[in-house]
């Protein structure tokens, strides 16, 4: 329960940060909350050599609104970003969901970026970009890059990100007004990972749901114009298709279960608070 | 202090319950084992040791954070604070420690420590909570004797008295 030996570099600038990564690769991680990777490296499931703290870096640690969008850079603790003043009004999905993120205590210091650069399938943060349709700025010593969410996460802890990149923001869209949003998961206990989590974005006629915790990484439909009464076909085709296992939270049917129920939950929820 | 080497143990200064202190760790060594091995803070306790328990709570800049999943070298420079800052130097317990204990909010007392760090830290950022969001808070640490009815309470009292109830 005590992680290897790694040398510490406390980074000084994105741009020093840059040049650790391009002569370490992926012998280097970066730290920035440690909240999922510092306990991986307690296991020794994680045995980086050198380890990059961003965690104190200021030009890493800003909210930016910017022309719809908003900017979380990758040193913002989910406490900051739940404490910023204008998440409601632009971000109201993530009002729901980061209360569900771990406790107040591990909130303190874990990243938003971190969590999806981590890309755990049951962790809300991953599933609230895939859903907002959000993008992930890629940075290196070869150039900046932005891939869409729809391409970032590719599996189970696997992103598009290379070994020389760090996850230097993420990039919301706000919500269109008029739209409406709601969010829920199923725990064993309070503050845990998500058995089951839904998150859905209804549109006029159009919903959008994301589903967490069931398949290798968040899953993402978009039904156009779809009636309330054809809504139940719809969730029993994709909890099909999300394909999960029986593992020892859930059985794969309790979760194809829970898709059906809390999936038609959220989307009744989404679509009542559409103004 | 750009880079360390794991090789060697390094300096940390920081200040410790108020006063200026320093100490060695090695990069790897946990902040919660730099705090009870090297500065003799055996209030910090250890259980779990990746982030569920909350056992190893302490306040770093004054929010609480789980020790055993900060590096010691995170604290050069900054501000930790122990269950050990929170009674007055003659012994007296602060008013949450008395409260806890007028309300039975400990039995064997092993999650204590923790507790009462995280209870202090959420009193700063929301000096009035309600029922639920004290529950809320003290979901972050696990408790296998006392249940949390007790630590409800006390925690309740103290909000009480401090807003002059």
């Amino acid at each position: 329960m005590k992680p290897s030996s790694f040398d510490y570099i406390r980074a000084e600038s994105l741009d020093h940060v840059l040049t650790c990564l391009a002569e370490h690769g992926d012998d280097a991680r970066i730290l920035a909350g440690g909240q999922s990777m510092v306990a991986m490296m307690n296991f020794r499931l994680v045995e980086p050599n050198y380890l990059i703290d961003i965690s104190t870096l200021d030009e890493l640690n800003e909210i930016k609104l910017d022309g719809g969008v908003v900017e979380i850079s990758a040193a913002v603790t989910q406490a900051k970003l739940m404490a910023w003043p204008d998440l409601g009004t632009h971000l109201p999905l993530l009002v729901d969901a980061l209360p569900n993120v771990g406790h107040f205590q591990t909130r303190a210091k874990g990243t938003f970026c971190g969590s999806i650069a981590h890309s755990d399938p049951s962790s809300e943060q991953p599933l609230c970009f895939a859903v907002l349709g959000g993008e992930a700025v890629l940075q290196s010593k070869r150039g900046k890059r932005v891939v869409p969410a729809a391409e970032f996460q590719t599996g189970l802890l696997a992103t598009a990100r290379q070994e020389d990149e760090i996850l230097t923001s993420v990039r919301l869209p706000v919500q269109k007004s008029g739209s409406g949003h709601a969010f829920e998961e199923v725990t064993r206990r309070r503050g845990d990972f998500a058995i089951v989590s839904v998150a859905a974005i209804a549109d006029g006629e159009n919903v959008r749901v994301g589903i967490g915790g069931v398949a290798d990484r968040p899953e993402i439909r978009d039904w156009e114009a779809i009636a309330d009464s054809d809504l139940d076909d719809a969730l029993n085709t994709l909890a099909w298709e999300l394909g999960g296992d029986d593992d020892i939270h859930a059985t794969a049917k309790y979760r194809r279960q829970l898709v059906r129920r809390i999936g038609r939950r959220v989307i009744e929820e989404a679509r009542k608070c559409r103004s | 202090m750009p880079q360390l080497s794991q090789e060697t143990k390094h300096k940390i200064s920081l200040t410790l319950n108020g006063k200026e202190m320093s100490g060695y760790a090695e990069p790897r060594m946990l902040l919660s084992d730099f705090l009870r091995q090297e500065m003799a803070l055996q209030g910090v306790h250890v259980a779990c040791e990746h982030g569920v328990c909350g056992a190893c709570t302490v306040q770093l800049d004054g929010k609480a954070v789980r020790s055993c999943l900060t590096f010691a070298v995170q604290a050069e420079g900054r501000k930790v604070d122990t269950v050990e800052s929170l009674a007055a130097n003659d012994g007296e317990l602060s008013d949450l420690q008395k409260a806890f204990r007028k309300h039975h909010g400990l039995q064997c007392g092993f999650c204590t420590p923790g507790i009462l760090m995280s209870v202090e830290a959420y009193l700063d950022v929301n000096p009035k909570p309600n029922e639920e969001e004290v529950r809320d808070m003290l979901s972050g640490h696990l408790c296998r004797c006392t249940g949390y009815t007790g630590m409800v309470r006390a925690v309740l009292d103290v909000v009480e008295q401090r807003n002059g109830g």
